[in-house]
């Protein structure tokens, strides 16, 4: 792999340009790995990256049936905190915020993380003392968070209206060091590096079916044909149903369209990521100028990744009157991704019925924040066969054991 | 976006006026259960790509609750039934292998 520095620019500066290589191989699969990784998106990429960098597992292959990257990591609105509630989740969380931290150094990849600060905005009583509450949890937890007043708010917000008649703003729940990072570029740099390893990563490749025998995987059979294995990793996001159902269990989750919109691009006017959950929407600003704008996902089981306009409404006619300048603005484009829930709104990285297959799902709308973390704790399980202290307590089988890890606040708007 | 009848008082509406309430035909498990029968009613969910079956409630109508069998991949409804219906009608099932000659019915 070459290396991307400032020198390399200047070298192929002077010849053209003719050097540069493809980032990532494209090989035809091989019969046989030690690891297969089903779903090419950040949270697979990362899972292998990690089975290389950490454990020196690197006779392994992703597997993709669309191209790499183009599931929820290249649709989500890239929103990265970790200011949850509940221990395991904030030290699985802050684990990925801090590796974004120096993610682009760790691949030679700009991924462009901008920790610009996230905002949590208190706009009822009741949001108030939960965020309070949050605040409290997150410093015994080592996660920096601070409950801020609205004259605060209003001075890194300048655009934001406090006093809206049915919304107004009570303060915030403020983390300076969450922000955002360019989604397709996590997903780049993890498949460059995994490549560089010598790992096959295999774009246009559905998995079609699971071969198992005396309760442990053998095989995946794929549109390129069969492919046997000693580990199979599942990281399909929202269709982790539709690969339960190859493997022969039933999964705690729904999948469901969550969708997200962004502006024509305007002049620079909000430099940090501000959520409203009272009215179900957040925004920020794309580097390209974009007010990017996520709302509600649908309540019913739904594939069609495409979003349905009543929800764009809802979203933006509510952040009109906490945002008043946007009422103006023209919407460029709309867009959906298939998450997939649990009850508890936190995600699973777990062993399955099948004693070598290990399935990471149920991040719902907000696992983008999460992709290093979780390829490092889903690397850990998939090398020893059993959780590391990230992982431990978000097994599938926690529902069955009453242990939920519940983050139905911390999620309450979907990001 | 999604059109339902409401099979109660005969109204063709969209999404908005109706409530989704999650997979139909629940079997359902309580005391004297074992805990994976338990785990499976309360938590573990089909969640299919395609034909499923669904509770929905016609929230800002007559306020009844109803069934559909409906495409998940492309929003297709292929019917409504009463919500007293302990498994798909023989209409809606054949009108779903009419659609989707591939499909393994309902189990
Ligand atoms: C609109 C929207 C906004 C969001 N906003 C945020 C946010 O601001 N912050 C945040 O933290 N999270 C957010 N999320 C959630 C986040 O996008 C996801 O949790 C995360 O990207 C999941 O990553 P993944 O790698 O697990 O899944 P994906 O990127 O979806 O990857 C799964 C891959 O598996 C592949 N696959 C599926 N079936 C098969 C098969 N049979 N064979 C082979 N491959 C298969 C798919 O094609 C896909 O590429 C948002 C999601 C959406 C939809
Ligand atoms: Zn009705």
């Amino acid at each position: 792999m070459k290396r991307y520095s400032a020198f390399a620019i200047a070298r192929e500066a002077l010849r053209q340009h003719k050097g540069w290589s493809h980032a990532w191989t494209s090989p035809e699969p091989r019969n046989s790995y030690d690891v297969v990784i089903v779903g090419a998106g950040g949270h697979g990429l990362a899972t292998a990256y990690y089975l290389g960098r950490n454990f020196g597992i690197t006779n392994v292959a992703v597997i993709e049936k669309g191209w790499l990257g183009g599931g929820n990591t290249g649709r989500n609105t890239t929103i990265i905190r970790s200011n949850y509630l509940q221990d395991p989740s904030a030290a699985l969380y802050e684990k990925a915020r801090s590796l974004f931290e120096n993610l682009s150094q760790d691949l030679n990849y700009n991924i462009m993380f901008s920790p610009r600060g996230v905002m949590m905005l208190a706009q009822t009583e009741h949001e108030k003392r939960g965020y309070l509450r949050t605040e409290r949890a997150n410093a015994l937890q080592g996660v920096q968070t601070r409950f801020i007043q609205p004259a605060e708010v209003k001075k890194l917000v300048p655009i934001i209206n406090l006093d809206g008649p049915r919304y107004p703003v009570l303060g915030a729940l403020w983390q300076p060091r969450g922000g955002t990072a360019r989604h397709d570029a996590v997903a780049w740099g993890y498949a460059r590096a995994c490549s560089d390893m010598g790992m096959h990563i295999i774009e246009q490749c559905a998995v079609t079916g699971v071969e198992s025998a005396g309760g442990q995987v053998t095989a995946v059979n794929t549109t390129k044909g069969t492919i046997t294995c000693k580990k199979l990793g599942i990281v399909v996001a929202g269709h982790s149903g539709a690969l339960a159902d190859m493997a022969g269990f039933r999964l705690p989750v729904e999948s469901v369209a969550l969708q997200a919109l962004v502006s024509e691009p305007i002049k620079p006017c909000m430099d940090v990521v501000v959520m409203a959950n009272t009215v179900h929407g957040y925004m920020s600003q794309s580097d390209k100028g974009e007010m990017v704008i996520g709302g509600g996902a649908d309540g019913f089981n739904n594939y069609t990744q495409r979003g349905s306009w009543h929800h764009v409404e809802e979203t933006v006619r509510a952040l009109v009157e906490t945002f008043p300048m946007i009422s103006r603005l023209k919407m460029l484009r709309q867009w959906g991704g298939i998450v997939d829930m649990t009850g508890d709104r936190s995600p699973i990285i777990s062993k399955t019925p099948l004693g070598n297959c290990f399935i990471n799902c149920g991040w719902g709308t907000g696992g983008f924040k999460a992709t290093p973390g979780s390829g490092w704790a889903m690397a850990e399980l998939i090398a020893k066969g059993e959780p590391g202290p990230l992982a431990r307590e978000f097994s599938m089988t926690r529902f069955r054991e009453g242990r939920f890890i519940d983050e139905s606040v911390a999620a309450g708007v979907a990001h | 976006m999604l059109t339902l009848t409401c099979p109660c008082c005969g109204v063709t509406a969209e999404e908005t006026e109706f409530s989704p309430g999650g997979e139909a035909h629940l079997k359902r498990f309580g005391p004297g259960s074992s805990d994976q029968e338990y785990e499976a009613y309360m938590f573990n969910r089909k969640n299919p790509r395609g034909v499923h079956f669904e509770r929905w409630r016609h929230a800002y109508g007559c306020g009844k609750w109803f069934l559909a069998a409906r495409c998940t991949m492309t929003l297709e409804v292929f019917g409504t039934y009463a919500a007293q219906t302990l498994e798909p009608p023989a209409e809606i099932v054949a009108k779903i292998k009419d659609r989707h000659p591939g499909w393994e019915g309902y189990s």
